[in-house]
């Protein structure tokens, strides 16, 4: 075990991306001529028995969200692709989409020939002009080429705000509004883009589409993790010494992923925490570390796989000082529309400031665990709903750094 | 150019205010009140709601500020790797605090979340261009090339 295995990042450093010919000689776009050569609910089935799930963080079904878009009635249906990817210490879609940009084309080309739509968009972060750039040029050359048929593809880029990474969010964007989630249901497969049937799916998602059409759903479906199965592309950073990023099969451990790949921690420190998933993950102690990085597995531990950002922390960290300036983030990032993260988030960070200030208590972090609980079940979105979890988890498994800041 | 011109560019793109906002503040480097108003007017919403699209992103400003945006990178990774020590460097250099613009206008001093280039922490950005591994003494070398 702990080996790499490249099925979404097979290309990388093979062709160079801004030629779509490499891509071709590569046996790029001979997925897309047999998906269109297949029969949609075919083509749809066998992506759900590859079991793919979203590499965005929800880890739903992809075919069977394809399925409801699919089945949805409607004049104009849209596919979009979150290359929002807001979320700290990842980088893994940016990889994706500077060297092999075409996969990721050619993986929404297959999806609207299933569900039956003809015009994409590409949200991509506004942090990524230069990946913007590249995408344009594979777009334009893949038009040139007519290898997307009557599928139209256009790129669009966010303005900086993590919260347009949630996929209402990031259709109230794409329409020109301020990015603030809708109220689900309807669901975008039934009402998305302009309240028309919409698939988001993130772009690790989309590039693994073309192995699975090519190689079979069975294929897929036999890798790494069975409840999740395929790869993850994960980005270590923090106390590690190989900052870098891995593409392995899901049943990889932690542990692995640490001390093999990531080649352990550096000057011969002890390991303290990893937090799993960016900011929006829970902490998670040595104890822990025989968890396979899979949706599920993670979430047994009450911690997230999400975008698979691993970020390492060593013995001498204060991982008060870490979650306080998390909770900054959030209380930054909280888009104010609902009550309970707008305030939470709020009061969370100032709790978080006088303790880490060294002027908080007990009480001050019992005060903190009521909030992160109701916070967890009461927000809106997402985003409220998981920034208590560093918070939550750090006082659950790390009580010791806590108390060494009281007053 | 004009910013009714580049505004009038995007009339006819679906959504297409954030896209207008994004080419006026490549020239102007924020949004000026005028800008957002005729934004509201071309794109037929109330001005409070072209208001509050200016105000929602962070990249968009409704403040004049420094030609030169440099944002560094506070989130959790590029913490600890000690952006702290960069922000000190950046605002000794320039003689201003996060936030704010050198008198000259040609520097703008902004925080940032991760700008996902997290194998090279702390980061800082130049108009969106990243400086990896960026150190204290880096910092000097970065802000000549604009001078
Ligand atoms: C606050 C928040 C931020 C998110 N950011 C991203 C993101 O940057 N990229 C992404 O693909 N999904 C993100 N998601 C998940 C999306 O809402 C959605 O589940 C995903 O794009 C669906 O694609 P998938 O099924 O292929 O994962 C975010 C969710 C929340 C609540
Ligand atoms: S949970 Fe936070 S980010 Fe989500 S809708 Fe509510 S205020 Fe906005
Ligand atoms: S954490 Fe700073 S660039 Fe990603």
């Amino acid at each position: 075990m702990a080996e790499e295995m490249r099925i979404v990042l097979r290309n990388y450093g093979k062709i160079d991306p801004l030629k779509i010919d490499d891509y071709i000689s590569l046996g790029g776009y001979n997925a897309l001529k047999k998906a269109c050569a297949t029969d949609k609910t075919a083509l749809i089935d066998d992506i759900k028995k590859s079991n793919l799930r979203g590499r965005g963080g929800a880890g739903f079904n992809c075919g069977m969200k394809w399925s409801f878009a699919a089945m949805a009635q409607a004049d104009q249906k849209y596919v979009v692709c979150n290359a929002d990817e807001g979320e700290p210490g990842t980088y893994k879609d940016r990889l994706i989409m500077e060297n092999d940009p075409q996969t990721l084309l050619e993986g929404m080309a297959i999806c609207a020939y299933a569900i039956g739509a003809t015009k994409g968009y590409i949200y991509c972060r506004g942090e990524y002009p230069q990946v913007v750039k590249i995408l344009n040029t594979a777009i334009a050359q893949a038009k040139e080429k007519g290898v997307l048929g009557d599928f139209d593809i256009e790129v669009r880029m966010g303005a900086g705000a993590y919260v347009c990474g949630e996929e209402t969010a990031l259709i109230e964007s794409l329409e020109g509004n301020r990015g603030e989630p809708r109220y689900k249901p309807p669901y975008p497969p039934a009402q998305g883009l302009w309240q028309k049937p919409t698939i988001v799916n993130n772009v690790e998602t989309f590039a693994a589409i073309p192995v699975i059409v090519e190689k079979g759903g069975e294929w897929f479906a036999s890798i790494g993790a069975p409840s999740y199965p395929g790869t993850k592309v994960l980005t270590l950073t923090g106390d590690i010494n190989n900052r870098t990023f891995f593409e392995v099969p899901t049943n990889t451990t932690i542990r692995e992923v640490i001390y093999k790949l990531g080649g352990g921690i550096p000057s011969g420190k002890k390991f303290k925490a990893v937090q799993i998933g960016g900011t929006s993950g829970a902490f998670i102690p040595e104890s822990q570390l025989d968890t396979p990085i899979a949706f599920d597995a993670m979430t047994a531990i009450d911690a997230a796989l999400g975008s698979g950002a691993v970020f390492v922390l060593d013995e001498t960290r204060d991982l008060v000082d870490v979650t306080t300036q998390i909770a900054k983030f959030f209380e930054h990032e909280s888009c104010g529309k609902c009550a309970p993260c707008r305030e939470g988030t709020m009061r969370m960070f100032d709790l978080m400031e006088k303790i880490n200030d060294g002027e908080g208590s007990a009480q001050d972090v019992a005060l903190l665990n009521k909030l992160g609980r109701v916070m967890s079940y009461s927000c809106l979105c997402g985003l409220g709903q998981a920034a208590p979890a560093p918070v939550l988890s750090t006082i659950k498994h790390f009580p010791a750094d806590y108390n060494a800041k009281f007053a | 150019m004009d910013y009714k011109n580049i505004i009038a560019k995007f009339a006819d793109v679906p959504g297409g205010m954030i896209e207008a906002f994004h080419a006026i503040q490549d020239e102007f480097s924020y949004l000026p009140e005028e800008a957002i108003i005729e934004a509201a007017k071309v794109f037929g919403v109330p001005a409070a709601d072209a208001y509050g699209v200016a105000t929602f992103y962070s990249y968009f400003s409704v403040k004049s500020r420094g030609k030169n945006i440099i944002r560094i990178c506070e989130s959790a990774p590029c913490h600890i790797a000690g952006a702290d020590e960069v922000v000190a460097a950046l605002e000794r250099e320039l003689g201003i605090t996060m936030g704010n613009s050198t008198a000259d206008g040609r520097f703008a001093l902004e925080f940032a979340q991760c700008v996902g280039q997290c194998q090279a922490t702390p980061v800082i950005t130049v108009n969106s261009k990243p400086y990896f591994d960026v150190t204290p003494a880096k910092v000097v070398e970065i802000i000549a090339e604009y001078k």
